[in-house]
């Protein structure tokens, strides 16, 4: 329901214009790049009705400070401080003085407006360089006032976009495993929340334990594993209806999946009589396909995104190992070979890299290589941490990381983290509660 | 094979530990390792008198020890005694291995008990298996010996 509202209209294609701003997202950006962003302007009119439908004061200021708090996260951008603004917001959304941007050091600068039309949130911006003195986009769009959060994301995207030549990832979702209670009787639910943390919702009540939920590419779908009945068993979960289904109809656990690119098929392990192979069922003719037939556990399958390949964990050189297969199970190739061992490899929506966890030396790392194996490259390292999850531009990685507890079992906790590509980046991403097993949503509008 | 360097080399720390903080605590505490695979007697229950409910294994091994197969023989005498129970076996893993993983190992920690089981008479019917991987350690400590009790097979009675 919260996706569907949103309706872009492009008003205004940007020119050709000669920017001197552009950031660098292949490498750590040590200097983020100064950016003003100018609170969006509102009409005495349209504050009143937003006030009384939002119960926020200021809409336009609310929708800049999410922008903001985007771009500071984003680690690329240096949001500078509001009071050293000296134009107001809706003049500067006309035409920004710019000697008086360039004084406190702005290079970009985000103007806009919102009004009120229609019971609906219309929203515009531009995007300046301040150094040119130009406009480089402009960009207006109608949705419906509780989704102005939404509005506030989107914008970023674009101004992410257009900076950095790449998709954004900020008006997506994470959906992750919310934990409570002690370790030995951890109660786990299913949580969603936009990916700053904002309107998070359970979406399970925690009476059976479940793990690793992945989204679907399509983003209203949901595959995970649960232990209803205490029989642990894939599940298909649409987060809209909150429909529940068993996938596919096996004597045994079934765990490990993640839908295929496509979104028509979950890949997932199977494990009985001791050993777990790879299986895939199309949800449309809910015709099953075993990939794997090894006696050795195979698990932690996933596509890449063209769908032609499969990475996946196997121990059958002794420890656990990352592989990667063509998509119908032939062609099976080892290509981890560093010290220590490997899990989780996960593939890149760029295509390029895959993510994955590494143990070695009683230490745990997110690491990313190559789809050949080569070029690996660890970005943390932690007393425990697996799982990434990649956010859907490639560039970011979210995971989880669990504390050592002290002789007595305490201090124990979960927490979601992300890091850059690049490995600089890292922090905490706020949870109200413990943490773990993250999935990034696909972008929920272009 | 590092790994099992430094596990070693750990469990060289921790019984040095334990020795000294023996007397305060427990009567025989360096002799609840051997290897990593946890022999003593905390957290274990009996299914009947001297009919002990769980076998313990070593870090990423599934194989059973010589103890933890003198166990099963008591559980399989047990179960031929009592012909009308059915048991569930459940497999666990310690916390130091990914999450999908361990739901497998713990899945075949769990079946090369019921192999033996079944080697001893005890019929398949009687026997199912849930793997909960990492997710119900015993001891919720961060150390090789509380990582030893967890990385087990329980016997959990069904009917």
């Amino acid at each position: 329901m919260i996706f569907r509202y949103i309706i872009l209209f492009l008003i205004l294609l940007p020119l050709k214009v000669f920017a001197v701003i552009e950031v660098d997202i292949t490498r750590g950006n040590l200097s983020p790049l100064p950016v003003a962003v100018s609170p969006l302007s509102i009409d005495k009119d349209s504050k009143e009705e937003f006030k009384k439908i939002l119960k926020k004061d200021n809409i336009g200021s609310e929708i800049s400070k999410v922008v903001e708090n985007n771009l500071k996260q984003s680690g690329l951008f240096n949001p500078l401080d509001k009071d050293a603004f000296l134009q107001k917001p809706d003049i500067a959304n006309l035409k920004p003085r710019f000697e008086d941007w360039n004084l406190i050091k702005a290079q970009a600068l985000i103007t806009g407006k919102v009004t009120f039309v229609d019971e609906k949130l219309r929203v515009e911006f531009r995007l300046w360089d301040v150094l040119a003195g130009k406009e480089m986009m402009a960009l207006a769009f109608t949705t419906v006032p509780s989704n102005w959060r939404r509005v506030g994301h989107i914008i970023t995207d674009k101004v992410y976009e257009r900076l950095t030549g790449e998709k954004g990832y900020f008006d997506t979702r994470i959906i992750y495993v919310a934990e409570e209670g002690p370790k030995t009787k951890r109660i786990k639910k299913l949580a969603i929340m936009d990916q700053d943390g904002f309107n998070n919702k359970f979406l399970t009540l925690g009476n059976e334990l479940v793990l690793t939920p992945r989204f679907s590419p399509t983003n209203q779908m949901v595959t995970y594993l649960s232990y209803f009945r205490n029989l642990p068993r894939v599940y298909l979960l649409d987060i809209e209806t909150g429909m529940q289904e068993v996938v596919g109809d096996f004597p045994g656990m079934t765990f490990a999946p993640r839908f295929s690119p496509d979104g028509k098929k979950i890949i997932m392990s199977f494990a009985k009589d001791g050993n777990s192979d790879i299986y895939t069922m199309d949800l449309e003719n809910r015709i099953v396909e075993r990939i794997t037939n090894y006696p050795s556990i195979d698990t932690s399958p996933s596509y890449s995104p063209d769908g032609k390949y499969i990475c996946f964990n196997s121990d059958r050189s002794g420890y656990q190992q990352i592989y990667v297969m063509s998509s119908n199970g032939k062609n099976v190739k080892r290509i981890s070979f560093g010290t220590g061992i490997y899990g989780t490899p996960v593939w890149s929506p760029r295509g390029d890299l895959i993510a994955f966890t590494k143990l070695h030396k009683g230490k745990f790392y997110i690491g990313v290589m190559r789809a050949d194996g080569t070029g690996e490259r660890l970005l943390t390292e932690n007393f425990y941490q697996e799982a990434p999850s990649w956010s859907p531009n490639g560039r970011v990685l979210i995971f989880y990381r669990e504390t050592k507890t002290n002789s007595k079992g305490e201090g124990f906790s979960a927490k979601l983290w992300s890091i850059d590509l690049t490995g600089y980046n890292e922090k905490m991403v706020k949870t109200k509660t413990d943490a773990s097993d993250p999935s990034w949503s696909s972008l929920l509008s272009n | 094979m590092n790994l099992r360097k430094i596990l070693k080399n750990g469990f060289l720390i921790l019984l040095a530990s334990l020795v000294l903080t023996a007397c305060a605590t427990q009567k025989k505490t360096t002799g609840q390792l051997q290897g990593d695979v946890y022999t003593g007697k905390d957290s274990v229950e009996y299914l009947a008198s001297g009919v002990p409910d769980r076998v313990f294994f070593a870090t990423n091994e599934t194989v059973l020890t010589t103890a933890s197969r003198e166990t099963l023989r008591k559980q399989a005498a047990w179960l031929r005694k009592n012909s009308k129970i059915t048991v569930v076996l459940e497999g666990h893993a310690d916390e130091r291995g990914t999450r999908e993983y361990n739901l497998a190992i713990g899945e075949r920690r769990a079946n090369s008990a019921k192999d033996y089981l079944m080697t001893h008479g005890i019929s398949s019917d009687r026997i199912s298996v849930l793997s909960y991987g990492k997710e119900r350690p015993v001891d919720s400590g961060s150390n090789p010996l509380a990582w030893s009790k967890n990385r087990r097979s329980v016997t959990v009675k069904a009917n």
